[in-house]
């Protein structure tokens, strides 16, 4: 075990190394520097400028100590833009807020979703289930940024019952709607895998077994289906992390619930490389963890995988 | 077998019994998949919408209609008397040749970015499921470190970077999605490269490269339409994410995540109609796309025969 943990994270660093340099490189390049405005500075005032951002050094050598900042201090460099603000104060601010309805989010999407497949396994061919079937086809096509502007539309302005946006330290009536809006393609998502693979895991022999000793419904469910019938719905979570982390983009922009994902479109649109990369890179490093956990989980439900 | 018919020995003519190739098979399969069919059908009506609506409309997607300015909410409905069929945006643009544009510009960012995504990862789960071996290791460890980017952020740090076109738009999202696709294509490979018909090529000198895209290919072909289809509506997904971001196309040029963002964004207005006629081609088109998928599926996966 110890020793999986050790080689995934071993495989991580070279990941982590192209993205970082292939980011670098990236702004590097990018046609007009990040202290080029309409009103074109003297050159030496330039020069000190870059000087100041070690700019002027040879490429290698930023890349090196960008990467031994990043790495040893977890130190992403000042933000270009806000002179006085560095890019670990940037996602500091906003990190807390993403993690916080992402969260959220995240668990109520893995509950009801979970929930809504089991009971249309259950209930195969029943209303129940093409109720629910219905619903995680709807739910596909309607990603966070449909259902954002949808949910607004009915709750603040026809219903009258929720702010349309802002975060206000977390209240509960500011987080009802970004979580529905980020948890809702993927509570579908997790549905539809639940159900097919209940259904699977139900039709099996084992389960015929135990129907036939006289197990009752309940214990059959509990003891013997679901934890087989978990492990697809585990694989699907990988992803679904990093699917949730992009989708908090659209809820921080429509919401201004003044999250990472915020941080990042004001970013891209201001030309402030820094933080990009740095928000970039953060993501990063954060689906190989979550990668790593979903790994992780999975051997230890599935007694057929060894580490 | 054969389209001669073969004369007996009697000399009357025997009509062969003709075979059934496996796309006729295929094609009867998905004609009995009704949502496919009808979805078919539809998405066909989306398309002459995108190359038949700049006729239709009757107003440019760049004029600014005047006389509507004032008042959009109430003058700039949708009606058919003034022209506007989908209404005025909120800087009185006509709706229906916005829509029609941005129709066209989703569907071709789908369809030519799944395209790349395609030829790109065929090619390379190709290669690597053929030669195998080391190279294929190396190659296929390559695709894992590039599983765990984010590409999203890496390719929204791309058009920032090089300023946004198109061009870079659609290629951007075709290389998003191209190393799914080399995985699948990869693993189908190993299962062909045993095959007898790649022995008996090999055996009679037919080169590496030829082998591969003689045999191998139009072998992977089911996988690969199906796989295609899937990937359309994902790549509309994320260009309309992207535009709704504002990070996307540029004006004047539009697109369905561009124009649910605009509608979005003047809801308080009361002009329902900015977001509702967008958004009913987006899903429309989607569930069009998600349902030949299936259909497909069923129709071409080996499995189910």
């Amino acid at each position: 075990m110890t020793e999986f943990i050790i080689r995934r994270l071993l495989a991580a660093i070279p990941t982590l190394l192209i993205l970082i340099i292939f980011s670098f490189l990236l702004m590097h390049s990018a046609p007009g520097g990040p202290f080029s405005s309409d009103r074109p500075l003297p050159p030496e005032v330039l020069a000190n400028i870059e000087a100041k951002y070690h700019l002027d050094d040879p490429l290698p050598l930023q890349i090196w100590n960008y990467v031994v900042g990043v790495v040893t201090q977890f130190d992403f460099g000042p933000s270009f833009q806000y002179k006085d603000r560095t890019v670990n104060e940037i996602i500091a601010q906003g990190f807390p807020v993403t993690l916080t309805y992402g969260t959220i989010a995240f668990v109520v999407a893995v509950v009801c979703g979970c929930a809504l497949g089991i009971t249309a396994a259950l209930n195969q061919n029943s209303w129940l289930d093409y109720f629910a079937v219905g619903i995680s086809i709807g739910a596909q096509v309607l990603p966070n940024f449909v259902m954002a502007p949808i949910l607004v539309l009915i709750f603040t302005l026809w219903l009258g019952w929720l702010p349309g946006g802002g975060w206000n330290g977390g209240q509960w009536q500011y987080m009802v709607m970004p979580v529905i809006a980020l948890s809702t393609s993927f509570m579908a998502s997790i549905a539809r895998i639940m159900r097919s693979s209940l259904l699977e895991v139900m039709h099996s022999n084992f389960i015929r077994t135990a129907r036939a000793k006289g197990l009752s419904a309940r214990a059959i469910l509990f003891q013997h289906a679901l934890k087989p019938a978990m492990l697809p719905v585990i694989s699907y979570l990988g992803p679904t992390f990093v699917i949730m982390i992009t989708g908090s983009v659209v809820i921080d922009l429509y919401f201004t619930t003044g999250g990472i994902g915020q941080a990042f479109v004001n970013s891209a649109l201001n030309r402030d490389y820094s933080v990009m990369m740095g928000i970039t890179i953060l993501i990063g490093c954060l689906t190989i963890l979550f990668n790593l956990i979903v790994d992780i989980l999975y051997a230890w439900i599935d007694p057929k995988i060894k580490l | 077998m054969s389209d001669t018919a073969i004369a007996a020995p009697d000399g009357h003519v025997e009509t062969p019994t003709k075979g059934r190739s496996l796309w006729q098979d295929a094609r009867r399969r998905f004609l009995q998949n009704r949502a496919a069919v009808i979805s078919l059908f539809v998405l066909g009506l989306v398309c002459l919408v995108a190359v038949l609506g700049p006729f239709l409309a009757a107003w440019s997607n760049e004029e600014v209609d005047w006389s509507v300015l004032g008042d959009i909410a109430t003058l700039g409905a949708p009606s058919f008397e003034n022209g506007h069929y989908f209404g005025v945006d909120e800087l009185g643009r006509d709706l229906f040749a916005r829509v029609v544009q941005g129709t066209q510009v989703s569907l071709m960012v789908g369809i030519v970015g799944s395209l790349i995504a395609v030829t790109f990862g065929t090619l390379y789960g190709a290669t690597a499921g053929y030669v195998g071996g080391r190279t294929d290791n190396i190659m296929m460890r390559l695709v894992d470190i590039l599983m765990s980017i984010p590409y999203m952020f890496v390719l929204i740090l791309l058009l920032v970077v090089f300023g946004r076109s198109m061009w870079l738009m659609f290629v951007g999202v075709g290389l998003i999605s191209w190393l799914e696709m080399s995985r699948i294509v990869r693993g189908q490979t190993l299962a062909l490269k045993s095959k007898e018909y790649v022995e008996a090529a090999l055996a009679i000198g037919v080169k590496h490269h030829v082998i591969v895209i003689r045999h191998i290919i139009p072998n992977l072909l089911g996988v690969i339409v199906i796989y295609a289809t899937l990937l359309v509506p994902q790549m509309i997904l994320t260009e309309s994410f992207i535009s709704f971001l504002g990070l996307g196309v540029q004006e004047p040029n539009t697109s369905w995540g561009a124009l649910i963002s605009e509608g979005a964004s003047t809801l308080q207005y009361g002009t329902y109609w900015q977001l509702f006629f967008p958004l009913a081609f987006f899903i429309v088109t989607l569930f069009c796309f998600f349902f030949i998928g299936d259909g497909l599926r069923d129709a071409l996966d080996p499995k189910d025969r």
